[in-house]
């Protein structure tokens, strides 16, 4: 059984490893992610929000329905650890 | 904590102030630091996540060194839940309110109607407070799971 | 010179996750887990990528650790397997 489990992990790392040949490199402007949406923040941004760090505009609010609920996921997760464990003893 | 400090009194060296000292001269520093990082997430790394949870490390590193009735002395279970939940409200509320003014979900400059600041200062001012509300939120959170977590939900004794 | 950096950083996280899996002593491995996350905030912040460093930082290295000791000292402390 472990044989067979080491054996899955190895396909699917070499998968996985293939996989990555067909990233674009680290850092390449020809990269699709890099010549159609990133011009865009970057000349844009700071005119239509007024805030120099672009993480923080695109992150509250060109992005600002993912923010939103990751907030709500921690939220939920919070509620539910608190209505798992929490007893008081009083 | 509190059963590491016992099993650390059996030990010749005993509990430790130098500990006790030392993290009482750091929290205020630390909060302060993660209220710079909220703040100052405009124009710098950081933002409402990071700085939540650096005040939030702060309550538990209270709670490390001295022990879980210190925290809740500080920054009580109500207030707490006041503040985890009014976090989560001020943000899924301004969407609502910009989506109620007309504007797209999330779409600060519809506040514009409210107080007339102009749209390009609100959607500055709208990021700003949608931080303020992740920080609270976060910040809450993290501090009452490492209370459940460590305490076994009883809330009297820590690690 | 930054590719020997990038180097060391990428062989000490093999290392530490390698480490992580084997250990059997659970308090040791949250211990081990908390230096990998550090390692990728070293990473991250190598690669430009300065916020997700941050958080990174504070959540992996930080507070994750810290809850996994608190859960451990509920349980045990020896992997069963």
């Amino acid at each position: 059984m472990k044989n067979l489990a080491l054996l899955a992990t190895l396909v699917t790392g070499a998968i996985l490893l293939y996989g990555t040949k067909d990233f674009a490199p680290w850092g390449d402007p020809g990269s699709p992610a890099a010549t159609h949406l990133s011009p865009y923040y970057i000349e844009n941004a700071v005119e239509q929000t007024h805030v120099p760090n672009l993480v923080t505009a695109v992150l509250g609010d060109y992005r600002g329905y993912d923010t939103m609920f990751e907030t709500v996921v921690i939220y939920c997760a919070g509620m539910a650890v608190v209505s798992v464990l929490r007893r008081p003893k009083r | 904590m509190k059963r590491l400090q016992e099993r650390a009194q059996n030990r010749p060296t005993g509990e430790s102030p130098i500990i006790r000292m030392a993290v009482r001269v750091m929290i205020p520093f630390i909060q302060l630091f993660g209220l710079y990082v909220i703040v100052h997430g405009h124009y710098s790394p950081g933002g409402g996540f990071q700085g939540g949870v650096i005040l939030g490390a702060s309550f538990i590193l209270m709670a490390l060194a001295f022990d879980l009735k210190t925290t809740t002395d500080y920054f009580s279970e109500k207030a707490n839940a006041i503040l985890g939940n009014a976090g989560a409200l001020i943000f899924t509320g301004l969407g609502a309110l910009t989506a109620i003014l007309g504007g797209l979900w999330l779409d600060y400059s519809a506040l514009d109607r409210i107080i007339p600041l102009g749209p390009i200062e609100w959607r500055s001012m709208g990021i700003f407070l949608v931080e303020v509300g992740v920080g609270l939120a976060v910040m809450s959170i993290m501090v009452s799971l490492y209370w459940d977590l460590a305490s076994g939900g009883d809330m009297d004794e820590g690690l | 010179m930054i590719w020997l950096l990038d180097l060391i950083i990428l062989a000490l996280v093999v290392v530490c996750a390698v480490a992580t899996i084997t250990l059997r002593d659970l308090l040791g491995a949250a211990i081990v887990f908390g230096v990998y996350s550090f390692l990728m905030c070293l990473l991250w912040a190598e690669m430009g990528a300065v916020d997700v460093a941050f958080t990174e930082a504070t959540v992996g290295a930080g507070v994750s650790t810290i809850l996994f000791i608190a859960a451990i000292f509920r349980t045990t402390r020896r992997s069963k397997d």
